[in-house]
C-alpha cells in the first residue's frame, strides 16, 4: 500500500480521510468510462447497467450493517446524511405529531451540532447531554432527557476525535422503549467494528464513503422500515432514493462505497487486532519517553485505530506544524477549514484549555506499518522535547 | 459502447478522457482538503484550481462558486436558502426547481417554450413580497434557450432575486453569469462530461445565502461536508474544456443534418421548439401515432439510447410537463422522444439512428 516508502510523510490522520482502497478504485473506474449511464434512464441498456450497479452496491452496504436493501439511501456524504436524519425527522414530527424536541450530546460532530442549531433557530428545543472524562454520556441522564415531545436522540457510535465507543445497544434499548427515534452518526464506526442496526435498535444511521477507504462525495443514510422512521427530505426534485434524496445517483461513487463496505467486512477482527497492537505500541513508546503524556479518553471503549494525546507544556498547533513534513496528524476534526482552535470535544470532557490545546489526534489505518508507528512516535517525542526546550511564545501556560 | 449509439447526453454525458484522468488522479491521493498538513493542502489545491476553472466557465469569480453534490442540491439550496418566501418558476423548469418549494408559482411559456416575460412582470407587480424567480438557461427536453438576461432585468426591476439553472447550457453554449444578470446559477458536472455526484451553485457576491447542508464550515459556510475532491477535480477539467467551446459547431452540424434528413424521410414528424433559439445538441421529435415508450424501446433493442423526456426516478414515461406547458396536446406530446448529442457522437451514429428511426416510423402502426 501507500506508505512504506521512506520519503513520504507518514499519514496518521485516517479519521479525517482514508486513502481509496485499490480494490475500491478498480471497482469504480468502469463507471467513469464504459458504464457511464444515468441509473434513472432505465429505458435503455446503458442506463440499466448503471442502475444494476447501484443496486449491487446497495446490497453490499446493507450486508455490512445487517439492513434491508430498501433501508439504504445514498447521499453525498455523512454530513448530508446527518442533516437529513436530524432535520428531516424533526420537520416530519413537528408537522405530523406536534413534537419539537431533540436530544444529542455536546461531543457530536460539528454537522450534527450545526443541524441542531439550525433547528433551534426554527423553534425546536435541543438538549445537549454532557460527557464525562471518557467522552461518554450518562445513560440515566439520557433517559431523563427524553420527554413527551422528544422526536429523536442523536448520539454518535464512535467519536471522531477520541475514538470513544458509545454503548449503542443500551442507547437503542432506551430509545425503543421510550418510542423515540435513535439516530447515530456512524461515520467513524462503520467498517471498523461490527454494527447491526437491528441488535442496536438503530432507526437512522449515517455512513461516509471516504472514512472507510471509499471515495469522497458519497455516503449512506440507513432509514429503518419497521417501525418506519419517517423523514421530510432535505430537498425534492426527481424523487430518487424513495423520495428521501433527490438528484441523479452517481453510480461510480455508489459502487465505491459498496465495495468499501464489502472490503471492510472481510477480516475486520484481524485488522482491528493489528491496529490495536500498533496503537498500543505507539502509546507505550511515547509514554515511556514522555511519562507526563495524557491519554484522552479510555483505552477500553475505543476505536482500535485511535489515539488522542495531550503533551503538557507543549503547543499542539506548533507541534502539528513542526511534524507536518513527516507525520500527518491533527489537533481534532478536520472541519472548519484549518481554523485551529482547541478542541471543543476535549474541553467538554473536562480538559483545560491548555490541555486541549496541547493535544494530537492520531488515526491509524489499513496501510499503517510497525515501522511507521515507531518512526512517527520517535518524531513526535523528538519534537515535543524540542518545543519544550524552546522558549517560544507558543508554549502553553 | 461498441455497436451502440448513445444519444441521451442530456440525461448524462460520457465522461471526457481529460475529466476522467483528473478524477482518477485525485482518487489516488489521500487527504481531506480541510486538513492543514501536506496531504490536506494538496487536496485543497485541487479544489481551488477546479473552482477557478468552473468560475471561468461561468463568467463568475471563484469566491462565488459553491461546490455541491449536483444540480438538484444546488437548485434546492438556491430556492430554499436565499431568504425569499415567494417563489416563481417557469413552467418548463427541471423537477429539482419545480419541486424545490411547495406552492411555487408557475410562469407560463409560449408555444415555442419561451418564458412569457409580460406574465412574469405582472406576477411580480401584483404582490410585493420579496421574491425569487427561476428561469433555466436551456430546457432539458427541447433545448430551447430562454431569454434569461431579459427575465433577470424584469426580476431586478421588482427587487426579486434570479436563479438560472444553467445545467443544460454548460459545455454547449457560452455562459456569462454577469451579463445574464442572475444572482444564482446552478451547474451539474455530469451533464458537461464530468463525473456524476458533483455540481455547483454560483452565488453572486452581492447576496447572502444560507447553507442547506450544515456542517463544518466548508465552502465559506455555505455547504457543509468534506469536499468531493475527485468529483470537483473532474468538474474542473470538464469546465476547462467547456470554456474552449470544443465540438460546439460540429455537434450543431450533426444535429441539424439529423433533423433535416428526419423530416425529409418522415414528413409527418414534428420537432418542438424549432421556432425558438435552440441549443445545438437537442432534438425533441414526435411521430404521430407512436407512443414514445414504444419508440424508446424499439430503439433500445437496436442499441440506440434516447429518452422520452427527462430521466425521472421511476423510469416511467409520463406526459411531459414541458410540452404540456407549450400547449402541445397529448396526441403529440406522448409521441415525442428526446435525442441529445454530445462530444463523442459521430456521423456514423447519426446515420444509424436515422436508419433505425425511419424504419420504425415507416412500420405500420399496430392496432
Amino acid at each position: 500500500m501507500t506508505s512504506t516508502q521512506t520519503n513520504r510523510p507518514i499519514y496518521l490522520d485516517h479519521h479525517a480521510s482514508t486513502p481509496t482502497d485499490p480494490r475500491v478504485l478498480e471497482a469504480m473506474l468502469p463507471y467513469f468510462s464504459e458504464h457511464f449511464g444515468n441509473p434513472h434512464s432505465i429505458q435503455h441498456v446503458i442506463g440499466r447497467t448503471a442502475a444494476e450497479a447501484v443496486e449491487r452496491a446497495r446490497a453490499q452496504v446493507a450486508a455490512l450493517i445487517s439492513a434491508d436493501v430498501r433501508e439504504v439511501v445514498f447521499t453525498s456524504g455523512a454530513t448530508e446524511s446527518n442533516n437529513i436524519a436530524i432535520k428531516g425527522a424533526a420537520w416530519f414530527a413537528r408537522e405530523h405529531q406536534g413534537k419539537d424536541h431533540i436530544v444529542t450530546a455536546v461531543s457530536e460532530h460539528k454537522c450534527v451540532l450545526e443541524s441542531c442549531a439550525r433547528l433551534e433557530r426554527e423553534g425546536f428545543r435541543v438538549t445537549y447531554l454532557p460527557v464525562d472524562r471518557d467522552c461518554q454520556v450518562d445513560l440515566d441522564a439520557l433517559a431523563d432527557a427524553i420527554e413527551e415531545k422528544t422526536i429523536l436522540v442523536s448520539l454518535m457510535a464512535a467519536q471522531n476525535e477520541v475514538g470513544s465507543l458509545a454503548p449503542i445497544e443500551a442507547i437503542g434499548a432506551i430509545t425503543r422503549e421510550r418510542g423515540v427515534l435513535f439516530h447515530t452518526d456512524a461515520a467513524q464506526a462503520v467498517g471498523k467494528m461490527p454494527l447491526d442496526v437491528n441488535a442496536a435498535n438503530i432507526d437512522l444511521m449515517s455512513i461516509s464513503g471516504h472514512k472507510i477507504y471509499g471515495p469522497k462525495g458519497v455516503g449512506v443514510l440507513y432509514v429503518r422500515r419497521r417501525p418506519r422512521a419517517r423523514l421530510e427530505p432535505l430537498f425534492d426534485g426527481g424523487g430518487q432514493e424513495r423520495g428521501i434524496r433527490s438528484g441523479t445517483v452517481a453510480p461510480a461513487l455508489v459502487v465505491g462505497i459498496g465495495e468499501a463496505c464489502a472490503v471492510a467486512g472481510e477480516g475486520m477482527a484481524e485488522e482491528n487486532a493489528r491496529l490495536s497492537e500498533l496503537r498500543g505500541r505507539m502509546w507505550r513508546r511515547i509514554e515511556t519517553a514522555l511519562p507526563d503524556t495524557m491519554l484522552n479518553g479510555s483505552l477500553e471503549h475505543r476505536l482500535a485505530a485511535n489515539l488522542n494525546l495531550s503533551f503538557p507544556r507543549t503547543d499542539g498547533t506548533a507541534l502539528i506544524e513542526a511534524l507536518s513534513e513527516d507525520v500527518c496528524v491533527s489537533s481534532g476534526s478536520a472541519c472548519t477549514s484549518g481554523a485551529v482552535e482547541s478542541s471543543y470535544v476535549l474541553r467538554a470532557m473536562g480538559l483545560s484549555d491548555a490541555e486541549a490545546g496541547s493535544s494530537l489526534r492520531i488515526g491509524l489505518g489499513r496501510g499503517t506499518t510497525e515501522h511507521e508507528i515507531d518512526a512517527a512516535a520517535d518524531r513526535i517525542i523528538a519534537e515535543v522535547v524540542r518545543l519544550r526546550a524552546t522558549p517560544a511564545k507558543g508554549a502553553a501556560e | 459502447m461498441r455497436n451502440r449509439v448513445y444519444l441521451d447526453y442530456n440525461a448524462t454525458a460520457p465522461v471526457r478522457p481529460e475529466a476522467r484522468a483528473a478524477v482518477e488522479a485525485a482518487l489516488d491521493r489521500v487527504g481531506n482538503p480541510s486538513s492543514v498538513h501536506g496531504f490536506g493542502r494538496a487536496a485543497r489545491k485541487i479544489v481551488e484550481d477546479a473552482r477557478e476553472a468552473v468560475a471561468a466557465m461561468a463568467g463568475a469569480s471563484p469566491a462565488e462558486v459553491v461546490f455541491t453534490s449536483g444540480a438538484s442540491e444546488a437548485n434546492a439550496q438556491a430556492l430554499k436558502a436565499c431568504g425569499r418566501s415567494r417563489v416563481l418558476v417557469s413552467a418548463v423548469e427541471h423537477a429539482s426547481v419545480l419541486d424545490a418549494v411547495p406552492d411555487a408559482l408557475r410562469i407560463p411559456v409560449n408555444s415555442e417554450g419561451l418564458v412569457d416575460l409580460d406574465a412574469l412582470d405582472a406576477m411580480l407587480a401584483i404582490d410585493k413580497t420579496p421574491a425569487v424567480v427561476a428561469v433555466m438557461l436551456v430546457n432539458n427536453e427541447t433545448g430551447v434557450v430562454q431569454p434569461v438576461a431579459k427575465a433577470s432585468a424584469v426580476a431586478k426591476r421588482h427587487g426579486a432575486l434570479m436563479l438560472c439553472d444553467a445545467v443544460q447550457g454548460a459545455g454547449k453554449i457560452e455562459i456569462d453569469f454577469k451579463s445574464l444578470g442572475a444572482d444564482m446559477m446552478s451547474f451539474s458536472a455530469h451533464k458537461l462530461a464530468g463525473p456524476q455526484g458533483s455540481g455547483a451553485l454560483i452565488v453572486s457576491d452581492q447576496i447572502e445565502i444560507d447553507a442547506l447542508i450544515q456542517g463544518g464550515g466548508q465552502e465559506r459556510g455555505r455547504r457543509g461536508g468534506t469536499e468531493n475532491t475527485p468529483g470537483i477535480a473532474g468538474f474542473g477539467a470538464a469546465a476547462e474544456i467547456a470554456l474552449g467551446r470544443r465540438d460546439h459547431a460540429r455537434i450543431r452540424g450533426l444535429r441539424d443534418r439529423m433533423e433535416r434528413e428526419a423530416l425529409a424521410r418522415v414528413p409527418e414528424a414534428r420537432i418542438f421548439g424549432a421556432g425558438a433559439p435552440r441549443i445545438g445538441n437537442t432534438t425533441c421529435i414526435a411521430i404521430p401515432g407512436r407512443p414514445a415508450s414504444t419508440q424508446v424501446m424499439s430503439l433500445d433493442l437496436e442499441g440506440i439510447a434516447v429518452s422520452a423526456g427527462a430521466a425521472c426516478s421511476s423510469g416511467k414515461v409520463k406526459t411531459s410537463h414541458v410540452l404540456d406547458a407549450m400547449g402541445v396536446g397529448p396526441d403529440w406530446s406522448d409521441h415525442a422522444i428526446r435525442v441529445s448529442l454530445g462530444w463523442a457522437t459521430s456521423e456514423a451514429d447519426i446515420d444509424r439512428f436515422l436508419d433505425i428511426w425511419t424504419a420504425m416510423a415507416k412500420q405500420p402502426v399496430a392496432a
